[in-house]
């Protein structure tokens, strides 16, 4: 079943054209991962998706009464505010203790319930809102960069641990990423783009694309060759598209 | 019991303050605090336009408040510089409505009284406006609360919980406005923001939830006006001036007491 769709989307931010054309869908239980340059429009198409910026032209069709959990890139939150764990996870909507404790367990963050909010670290951070995702009961969970300012372990058990709840609650999981190698592996399909939907595919297809090579040069491959053999050669085709950001 | 100046002062104070809490904690937590100068001076011109039309102060200020307030809002949005901005609309406001108020010949006016204040003549209309007002900004604020709260927190986390980040922004320019427009008569425009601002800073350090730093910046914000007016009528001091004194002061005896009392980081 579709969860939700894009269909020759195109958006606007500020005069410049952050998406063109886009057709993107995610289906229930799918991971789906979104890879490609800084400025591409990755958060922007997720932030369509929660009906926060308008589409300039095309469709957004997500299907009735979904529940979306988001989680968005860390948030900023003012010292000036002061806020426990277990106030933030009640907002807006006010959540039962007993749900608060299953969330907080779900993500391995019990300890944190009576923690201010900016005192916790990264990774504590990361899994509050998670949990607070995950309170929402999702049938679709979005994450924008979910583990930014983690690091390699922090991130990989940020990782297992979306891959888990997908596993034991077959939530649909859309994110965005910059960790190519991890989350390639964790994916059952990734989408390459870079203002456009630069290929899209398995991780093996993306992988093996030459848009994606073009993008993201032959950096990236030694960290791919982590779970799957290279390729010895690149494509240089002249009449596909191109993934430079028009 | 109404026929007692001091008692109608007090009434006023107590008012303003309940309102400004809440109000004020946002202020603090969006750091909007030049946005609530650019409000609150911009009221002068509305005073100014209310006596030449011979309408009620309150409404004038109202209006022109809320005009300042939306216009300042949807700038906002557009991606200006905001400090420079805010600052060039604020003082500009302050300056035009000194200038409409000089042209104003023959109404005797004390300008004093609405660029500080001029509580102990609060009449008894005068209260029913202010609590009117206070009790509007507390409604709203009671029921907006988790709404005002996630979108301050991540416009983001907002959306996806199919709430509108401009509207609640709506709600508190509507709520400053009408904050302002009542404590004219209290504190006076210049010091408006400092009720604003003082008590929820002075909570903060008391406070580990949202609604705890509102509730305490309510207790400081009485406190400040009742102390306030009585140190003004035993030492014959400005009743406004003195109830920011007032706040002054709680606020540091906060910052001392917080230091002893909640652990920072638990």
């Amino acid at each position: 079943m579709i969860l939700a769709q894009t269909k020759n989307l195109s958006v606007q931010m500020g005069g410049h054209i952050a998406l063109r054309n886009v057709d993107f869908s995610i289906n229930s239980g799918e991971i789906v991962t979104i890879v490609g340059p800084n400025g591409s429009g990755k958060s922007t198409l997720l932030r369509v998706l929660i009906g926060a910026i308008r589409p300039a032209s095309g469709t957004v069709t997500v299907s009735s009464n979904l529940r979306i959990g988001y989680v968005p890139q860390k948030i900023g939150i003012d010292p000036t505010l002061p806020i426990t764990v277990r106030r933030f996870l009640s907002l807006p909507t006010r959540r039962k203790e007993g749900d608060i404790q299953k969330a907080l367990g779900r993500v391995q963050a019990t300890e944190l319930e009576n923690k201010q909010m900016f005192a916790l670290s990264g990774g504590q951070f990361q899994r509050v809102l998670l949990a607070r995702a995950l309170l929402e009961q999702p049938e679709l969970l979005i994450l924008d960069e979910p583990t930014t300012g983690l690091d390699q372990p922090g991130s990989a058990a940020l990782y297992r641990l979306i891959e888990e709840i997908r596993t034991d609650l077959g939530t649909a999981v859309l994110m965005v990423s910059h960790e190519l190698h991890v989350v390639m592996s964790a994916s059952d399909r990734v989408v390459c783009l870079n203002g456009h939907v630069c290929c899209h595919g398995t991780p093996d297809n993306v992988a093996s694309a030459p848009e994606y090579r073009a993008l993201f040069g032959s950096g990236t491959q030694g960290a791919l060759a982590l779970y799957r053999h290279d390729h010895d050669h690149t494509h240089e085709h002249d009449d596909h598209e191109g993934c430079t950001h028009a | 019991m109404l026929d007692d100046f001091l008692i109608r002062a007090t009434l006023a104070g107590i008012g303003v303050a309940l309102a400004a809490a809440p109000l004020g904690c946002f202020v603090v937590w969006r750091r909007m605090a030049y946005f609530g100068d650019a409000t609150s001076h911009a009221a002068i011109l509305g005073i100014a336009l209310a006596l030449a039309l011979n309408l009620s102060i309150f409404a004038g200020a109202l209006v022109i408040a809320l005009i300042m307030a939306i216009t300042v809002s949807t700038l906002s949005d557009r991606g200006f510089a905001m400090d420079t901005l805010l600052g060039v609309m604020a003082h500009s406001a302050l300056a035009i409505g000194l200038v409409a108020v000089s042209f104003l010949q023959g109404v005797r006016l004390d300008l004093m009284a609405y660029l500080f204040g001029d509580i102990l003549a609060v009449g008894k209309t005068d209260i029913a406006v202010i609590w009117g007002g206070a009790v509007l900004v507390v409604a709203l604020m009671v029921y907006r609360w988790g709404a005002l709260l996630t979108a301050t927190l991540s416009p983001g986390l907002a959306y996806s919980s199919g709430i509108e980040p401009k509207r609640e922004q709506l709600f508190l320019t509507v709520c400053l406005a009408v904050v302002v427009a009542v404590a004219i008569k209290v504190v006076g425009v210049l010091l408006i923001v400092a009720l604003l601002i003082i008590p929820p800073a002075a909570a903060r350090p008391l406070a580990r939830t949202p609604e705890g730093m509102a509730l305490w910046a309510a207790v400081i914000g009485v406190l400040s006006a009742v102390l306030g007016l009585r140190m003004s009528y035993i030492y014959d001091t400005p009743a406004g001036p003195s109830i920011v004194c007032v706040a002054a002061g709680l606020f540091v005896a906060g910052l001392i007491l917080g230091r002893f009392t909640v652990p920072k980081a638990s």
